[in-house]
């Protein structure tokens, strides 16, 4: 019985992450519409963009592979079970232990990797600038990921998230500079992985500021629901991350009963929309800035997560 | 009792070498010599697989050959049925993949004879158990490998490579003799057994340490003792590039590992592990850097080996600061890591090669810029490769994350050493292999991307055909058990108990194949836990599930239409994106660093109808800062002492008359 509940409590929170990523995106949308003085669309319209590209056919380019079609379906599927391992609304769930943070990591390096080769299939220049800088700033945000999860992994002894979330419960986390750094690491990398202004707009099409929004160009239809949907899953997962590590208030443990489900549940939407709200304050009081700054970016992103790990290394206090 | 079969059987490889001679101008002696060699690698690999999951006691063997005092002394145990498991399951699928590659050999009599010698040098190595049995087979793997560098030596980059790889395999080879040397002490115990039982003074061990890193590091690829090997591994045929990278390079982690953590044994020095662990950062740094450079698919896979190598020696720099400061449970976990990539980079990397090997037969060009929608004549071999691709860039569920994964678990684990060095060490360590991982996954974006995908970039791509079976059938086998070792990854832990335990002092991980779903738990209190088998469900179900469900109660419907590309579609497929083009952001953030990249750009005046020009300027750091110097000086000595090759006979009768006498002073003062 007890593990009948828990695939059911295991499903449903897939199931929850699937329909709320699409709402976070509208919501975002909405909401720096207004701090722009624009009434914007509703906050339920990437559904319905959603819904209407799944039921239109696919123009498929000629020079298109048999890969230019899987891409979308895998990507979706790193993307979903990568954002399905990260605890919402309740930690330490059945399959929890599937995969750490770092495979987490991986599983993003997965559905980048797909994509990238995508830009690169029809053989036009656009897919390919996407790609090229897609994993020039890659290269360096996953590293600095990474130093991420080494800091918090010295702090909890664990890269398994139910169990870091746990830890950062306990009164023995207190104030440290090391998460600090990692803080800071961590959102640098969620605007840069997400394609977020300043690095990338995910608003335009205009070709030269464009990176993900190049790389798939050539999707239509139901790739191209797909695609949509997957970045959605991806800004989700972020937001996730953020609030299980260093917001992780609010958060049911496994079994605790409905009740306590349906709470944490409140509790973890509306940590999603506060993240919202933060990304569009910052999203619309900077400016976009130029490629080759990025690198700049995610350098002292990868040097504040190195700096952290550093000094956990020398302290356990730090 | 299968030692004597295990030592015949390379011997038997050695006497395919010699029919080959003769068989080698005959239509079908290339089918007889791969096939035999198929043949006896795959009862090589039994014997080992079933010594080493047996669990067998090591068993000895001495022949009266060699040196009559000493003896051919021949020994099989855990480490080297590993080994012999690696290399004979790499020299099996080369075989393979030759029975249908080999009949587009051009010059079949400097292939075939050479390639079961090649096999049987190797074998020869992991089975030796005194320093005169390894160090003759060494140097018969180092010259059976030479000669088939030297295959196509009509081709001046080829001989250069050639000649280079035999310096540094002569570099390497006289380290080891030293290594050994020492090791053997004044007595000249030169069998393994007298020099495990042996103490070597401290000074001495950290000699030897070097010596070893040497003489094992050249033939593996650790930078900066690398230069040869982007050169000579791509100068030979693909099964046998294939076999040098992903094979003979193991053979020489397993003279590193024989000679450090067995002969050398116990106490070992912190620092150490320090040194290794520096070097193997650097190493996969820099091998993946360059590796993003090139344009050569051949080359750009050699450098990734080093890449590779890399990331082998950060996993064995780690277990040995943790064997230093006596942490056991946590150098099983680093040896079982550095393992675990030994046995995966010999799987990819032999299937990137072969798919390299498939391409250049289909198209004879091994330059990206000139491929291009190679996926749509190949396909078979663009889905093998592009398994490999993936698998090499650690992407789960396949299994070079499983490897990458360990060596973090590995990593995070190392605070507790109490050395201050390699506190900060460590996690710069952690942060080179972090950056190593990522820049590997971009570049096989571009390997496989600019090889595979687009448009084709020249004529000999655009008519390009599929591959013959064999040739698949062992790209498929690979990368079937890439995918295998990446979802079962705690079976190939419990396989390597045994090697890690006897290298280190019997601890090792705790079972693996009892854990729940086969779960990968490293270390039990830690609770970092992995399962790619899981994964593997969870995304085939999700993907399989969306694409159901969308053709289903969505749209399956598809129209072709020409590109889109945002209204701008050209036709020349020189307006894709290139390899050089793709590397560019990558190049420029850290290529300006590393190799002091610069592009320059000359643009003719308006109204001038000349092409603007681009040209990148590339240097490579340790060629012109370590070897060119070297090479200048040895040109410039030998230049000036030239003269001494025409002199009369009593010149040279002077000479000697003063060298005798100048040596008999010596021996007289030093008395």
């Amino acid at each position: 019985m007890a593990l009948i509940v828990g695939y059911l409590v295991q499903g449903c929170q897939m199931l929850l992450i699937l329909l709320l990523a699409p709402l976070l995106t509208g919501w975002v949308r909405t909401l720096k519409a207004r701090l722009l003085r624009r009434r914007g669309p509703s906050v339920l319209q990437p559904y319905r963009d959603l819904f209407k590209l799944l039921r239109k056919e696919v123009v498929l380019a000629d020079s298109a592979s048999w890969l230019f079609r899987v891409a979308p379906y895998l990507i979706f599927a790193a993307l979903w079970v990568a954002a399905a391992l990260v605890p919402t609304f309740a930690g330490g769930l059945l399959f929890s232990w599937t995969a750490d943070l770092i495979a987490i990591v991986a599983l993003l390096g997965t559905a980048r990797f797909f994509l990238a080769l995508a830009g690169l299939d029809v053989g036009t220049s656009f897919g390919g600038i996407g790609s090229s800088r897609e994993m020039m700033i890659a290269s360096l945000a996953e590293p600095a990921m990474l130093m991420m999860v080494f800091t918090l992994s010295l702090l909890a002894g664990t890269t398994e998230l139910s169990s870091v979330a746990r830890f950062m419960l306990t009164a023995d986390v207190g104030l440290r500079v090391s998460l600090a750094l990692a803080l800071l690491a961590l959102v640098m990398v969620a605007i840069a992985e997400n394609a977020r202004i300043p690095v990338d707009n995910p608003a335009t099409h205009l070709e030269l500021t464009m990176v993900h929004e190049a790389m798939v160009l050539e999707y239509s239809g139901r790739h191209l629901a797909l695609i949509e949907l997957s970045a959605s899953l991806k800004l989700l997962l972020y937001l996730s991350l953020l609030g299980c590590i260093f917001a992780p208030w609010g958060m049911a443990t496994a079994g605790a009963g409905p009740a306590a489900y349906l709470g944490g549940a409140v509790i973890y939407v509306a940590k999603l929309a506060f993240g919202g709200v933060l990304l569009a304050l910052f999203e619309t009081s900077i400016a976009k800035m130029r490629v080759f700054r990025v690198d700049q970016f995610l350098g002292a992103a990868l040097m504040l997560g190195l700096l952290g790990a550093l000094l956990l290394f020398v302290s356990r206090s730090l | 009792m299968s030692l004597p079969l295990l030592l015949g059987l390379p011997m038997l490889l050695l006497a395919v070498g010699a029919y080959a001679i003769a068989a080698a101008r005959r239509p079908d002696g290339g089918r007889q010599v791969y096939g035999i060699a198929l043949f006896v690698c795959i009862v090589l690999l039994a014997l080992a697989l079933g010594h080493l999951l047996a669990g067998r006691a090591p068993t000895t063997l001495t022949l009266p050959l060699g040196l009559p005092w000493l003896g051919a002394h021949f020994r099989l145990d855990a480490l080297a049925a590993f080994f012999l498991i690696v290399v004979n399951l790499g020299g099996a699928v080369a075989s393979l993949f030759a029975l249908g590659y080999g009949q587009h050999e051009r010059a079949p009599e400097r292939v075939l004879p050479f390639f079961p010698a090649f096999l049987a040098g190797m074998n020869l190595v992991l089975l030796a158990d005194d320093a005169f049995t390894f160090l003759v087979a060494w140097e018969f793997m180092s010259l059976s490998s030479w000669a088939l560098v030297m295959a196509h030596h009509q081709d001046p980059a080829n001989a250069r490579a050639g000649y280079l790889y035999l310096v540094m395999a002569c570099f390497g080879t006289l380290a080891l003799l030293l290594a050994f040397g020492l090791l053997a002490g004044p007595d000249g115990g030169y069998d393994f057994a007298t020099i495990r039982a042996g103490t070597t003074s401290p000074g001495f061990a950290a000699l030897v340490l070097m010596l070893a890193l040497l003489g094992a590091g050249s033939k593996a690829g650790l930078v900066p003792l690398h230069v040869w090997l982007p050169l000579a591994h791509p100068a030979a045929p693909s099964h046998v590039s294939a076999l040098m990278s992903g094979v003979m390079t193991k053979v020489a982690i397993y003279g590193f590992i024989r000679i450090v953590f067995d002969l050398l044994g116990e106490p070992v020095v912190w620092w150490w592990g320090g040194v290794v662990l520096a070097l193997g950062g650097i190493t996969a740094m820099l091998g993946v850097l360059y590796a993003l450079m090139q344009h050569d698919l051949k080359r750009l896979l050699a450098y990734h080996t080093v890449e590779n190598i890399g990331i082998i020696f950060i996993g064995l720099g780690l277990a040995l600061a943790f064997q230093a400061n006596q942490m056991y449970a946590s150098a099983a976990l680093a040896l079982t890591a550095a393992l675990f990539h030994v046995l995966n980079h010999s799987l990819f990397k032999s299937l990137l090669f072969l798919g390299t090997g498939a391409v250049l037969t289909a198209t004879g060009e091994r330059d990206m810029e000139k491929l291009g929608g190679l996926i749509h004549p190949m396909p078979w071999t663009a889905l093998a490769f592009l398994i490999g691709a993936a698998a090499i860039s650690a992407l789960p569920p396949l299994n070079g994350f499983v490897s990458e994964w360990l060596t973090f678990q590995a990593i995070l684990i190392s605070p507790e050493l109490p050395q201050w060095l390699l506190k900060f060490l460590v996690p710069a360590v952690g942060a080179l292999l972090a950056l190593s991982a990522a820049l590997a996954a971009a570049c096989f974006v571009k390997a496989f991307g600019i090889t595979f995908l687009g448009r084709p970039r020249s004529p000999a791509a655009a008519t390009a055909r599929e591959t013959d079976r064999y040739s698949l059938t062992a790209m498929f086998v690979l990368a079937g058990l890439c995918l295998l070792a990446g979802i079962l990854p705690g079976l190939v832990v419990d396989g390597l108990a045994p090697v890690v335990g006897l290298l280190n002092g019997s601890a090792r991980l705790i079972p693996q194949h009892h854990q729940p779903w086969l779960t990968l738990v490293p270390v039990v209190d830690v609770k970092s836990t992995y399962n790619g088998l899981l994964v593997m469900l969870f995304m085939a179900l999700s993907g399989f599930g969306a694409a159901w469900l969308i053709h289903r109660l969505a749209s399956d419907k598809v129209r072709h239409s020409p590109a889109w590309d945002c209204g701008f579609p050209e036709a020349n497929p020189a307006f894709q994106y290139t390899a050089g083009s793709f590397a560019q952001p990558i190049r420029r953030v850290f290529g300006s660093i590393v190799f002091q990249a610069r592009e320059r750009v000359t643009m003719p005046p308006p109204g001038d109808s000349r092409p603007a020009r681009f040209k990148v300027e590339l240097h490579d750091p340790v060629w012109e800062r370590g070897y060119a110097p070297i090479a200048d000086a040895v040109v410039a000595l030998s230049s000036r002492f030239n003269y001494l090759q025409y002199l009369t006979i009593r010149r040279y009768l002077s000479l000697v008359f003063g060298a005798l006498v100048v040596l008999l002073l010596g021996m007289v003062l030093w008395r």
